[in-house]
């Protein structure tokens, strides 16, 4: 069916969304464009433009002060550390639950995605103390743990809803055809499943990657990634807005460019079985 | 060898008995037809011979050895879906290949088996493409050669050829029974269509609500119903059943006689009729008319037969063809 639209609605609505898309945009704009400017510029009223003296000083001073690639391992390892581990225990989770289900497998879904709703800081306390307890503070392992498990009813709840639209039939002809089941998940159920795979790994990357609670509170040096980066330059000596944004611009860098490229495997696997 | 034994086959989805108990006996080599109308349990209990489903209780027997625990694929049958089912990520070559792979055949055993299937399927032209890019007919081809490799003891079809259209459909019937009188491998063929099951079965199994209501050959059970529901169910247009006084002189609760075994006559007969439908077919005519008393009857009369609506009309049932039926809808003897 084609939607009849009004040339004032449409220009109305694309006002609208223009607006609200440079609200977004607009923080990340100013963030860049502060990096580029002097300490005593970033902070002049009223706030300068473009004609300010463009400076690569404060990434220079960035790199030199703290090692950026050292943080940015660390947060590529944890993202994708934790990413990985938790697609083997999502997809069999919800290859169980699309696959399977029983009368609670709803309830048990909207279960998982509760946990997301409680506060991280009301665990905050007994996850530290096991860390510390088990000597896991400031590891990459330990880390890799924290962060797979708070992503995991995201991951469960994506591939679930990617499986579902899968025929149960053609999974049952592998079973005729003699696959185990492993064999079945592996070359029939994921070659299948791949674009939702695919955005289920991105969002949790994403997710992973500026996750700050979990990895601010759990590390110090050793294991700790772009957002402890950030965070060190909000230091009590007052704020260096200049090389904040610098720190902040190299931290977002990365990801910013992955999503831009998968901008479309992203809205497709946020948008899953709502949009057809 | 493929002789398949069902003993007090049972099955519930939790309180729904959809299948109360069935036994069954099916021979090597044979094709036997499951039919029944939709939701009576043709495709639950093909499943439970599959593997697919777990019984509730009972023995599936193949070749004497019980299955009925076994994985789908220690039974050694092969199942051909009605969505076809195929691998849509792999070729066409590679889902035929695939059950021959899993079971760990040597790359040139594959091949041989692939080509050759392809080649009894008309499908080597198409061994590289995506089912994607295949027609309903070829897609259904695909399917049967994936089920043909694996050398099984027995096919299952779960109504393959309800997506195809009407044309394609009596093509491929043909090109399966055909390829029954070639391999000679039992197949069990589930549809609610009659006239699939009457041309192609060797044996029918009339389902309903998960009970047989009758087994037997198609013109044994065209001829023979055991009730009410196997003669309505077999034959089209449907058996008329009739009560009432005619019924009565039969010494019985109601008669059936077929649209086929109705004489029209515009003088005179039994039972009076005036026209509503007269549908022509070309080689036939079916009217649709409603007798005097007894109300709406269908007939099956030839090809060249001048009559419309408001026709009287009179019809005659050939005596050696009425049914008799006791007031629980079962077969009485010859009267
Ligand atoms: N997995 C299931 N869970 C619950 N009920 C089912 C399930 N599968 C089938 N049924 C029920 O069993 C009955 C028979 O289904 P089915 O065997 O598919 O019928 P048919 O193939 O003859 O149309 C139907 O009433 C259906 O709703
Ligand atoms: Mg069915």
């Amino acid at each position: 069916m084609e939607h009849k639209q009004s040339p004032l609605g449409y220009i109305s609505f694309s006002v609208f969304a223009w607006i609200v898309g440079l609200l977004i945009f607009f923080p990340i704009f100013w963030m860049v464009l502060t990096s580029f400017k002097s300490e005593l510029e970033a902070v002049s009223i009223p706030p300068s433009f473009i004609s300010f003296d463009w400076t690569l000083e404060n990434y220079a001073e960035v790199q030199e002060r703290s090692n950026y690639f050292k943080f940015a391992l660390n947060s590529i390892i944890l993202s994708v550390g934790s990413t990985l581990v938790g697609l083997v225990f999502a997809v069999t989770c919800a290859w169980a639950m699309a696959f399977n289900p029983t009368k609670r497998t709803k309830d048990a879904l909207l279960w998982m995605l509760s946990t997301k709703m409680m506060p991280p800081v009301g665990v905050l306390v007994p996850i530290y103390l096991v860390f510390r307890d088990w000597g896991l503070l400031d590891t990459r392992f330990g880390l890799i743990m924290v962060l797979f498990l708070i992503n995991l009813p995201i991951m469960v709840w994506m591939l679930y809803t990617y499986f579902k639209e899968i025929p149960t039939d053609i999974l049952e002809a592998a079973r005729m055809d003699g696959a185990t089941l492993p064999k079945e998940i592996i070359f029939v159920l994921l070659p299948m499943a791949v674009p939702g795979i695919a955005s289920t790994m991105l969002l949790n990357i994403i997710l992973a990657w500026n996750e700050a609670f979990w990895t601010l509170n759990l590390t110090t040096s050793d294991a700790a990634p772009l957002t402890a980066f950030i965070a060190s330059y909000s230091s009590p000596e007052g704020l260096f807005w200049a090389k904040l944004s610098a720190a902040s611009t190299l931290a977002v860098a990365p990801i910013l460019v992955i999503g831009w490229f998968s901008q479309k495997q992203l809205v497709r696997g946020l948008t899953f079985g709502a949009v057809k | 060898m493929g002789a398949i034994r069902l003993e007090k086959v049972k099955k519930s989805f939790g309180t729904l008995d959809v299948i109360p108990g069935v036994d069954l006996d099916i021979n090597d080599g044979e094709f036997v037809v499951f039919v029944g109308p939709s939701g009576c349990g043709k495709s639950t209990l093909l499943r439970l011979i599959a593997g697919l489903e777990d019984v509730t209780d009972g023995k599936i027997l193949i070749d004497g050895t019980d299955v009925a625990n076994e994985a789908p694929a220690k039974r050694g049958l092969s199942m051909v879906f009605q969505s076809y089912a195929l691998y849509p990520h792999m070729t066409v070559y590679n889902n035929i290949a695939f059950g021959l792979k899993m079971a760990g055949e040597s790359k040139d055993v594959i091949d041989q088996k692939v080509q050759s299937a392809a080649k009894i399927l008309n499908l080597t032209d198409y061994l590289e493409r995506r089912p994607g890019a295949l027609s309903g007919g070829q897609r259904q081809r695909v399917a049967i050669g994936r089920a043909i490799v694996r050398n099984p003891a027995a096919f299952l079809f779960d109504e393959p050829l309800s997506n195809l259209d009407a044309a394609l459909r009596v093509n491929m019937r043909l090109e399966i029974t055909g390829l029954h009188q070639e391999l000679k491998t039992t197949m069990i063929y589930v549809t609610h269509d009659q006239v699939e099951a009457m041309t192609m079965a060797d044996k029918i199994v009339v389902l309903q609500a998960g009970r047989v209501e009758q087994v037997g050959k198609p013109m044994e059970l065209y001829n023979n119903p055991a009730n009410k529901f196997v003669a309505g169910f077999i034959g089209s247009p449907k058996m008329n059943f009739l009560g009432g006084e005619l019924a009565a002189k039969h010494n019985c609760h109601e008669i059936g006689i077929r649209p086929e075994h109705l004489a029209v006559s515009t003088e005179s007969g039994v039972i009076a009729a005036t026209v509503k439908i007269a549908e022509h077919l070309g080689a036939e005519t079916y009217l649709h008319v409603e007798a005097d008393g007894l109300g709406p009857m269908t007939v099956r009369a030839t090809g060249e037969m001048p009559l419309g609506e408001h026709d009287k009309i009179f019809l005659t049932p050939e005596q050696d063809r009425i049914h008799r039926f006791d007031a629980h809808g079962l077969a009485l003897g010859a009267s």
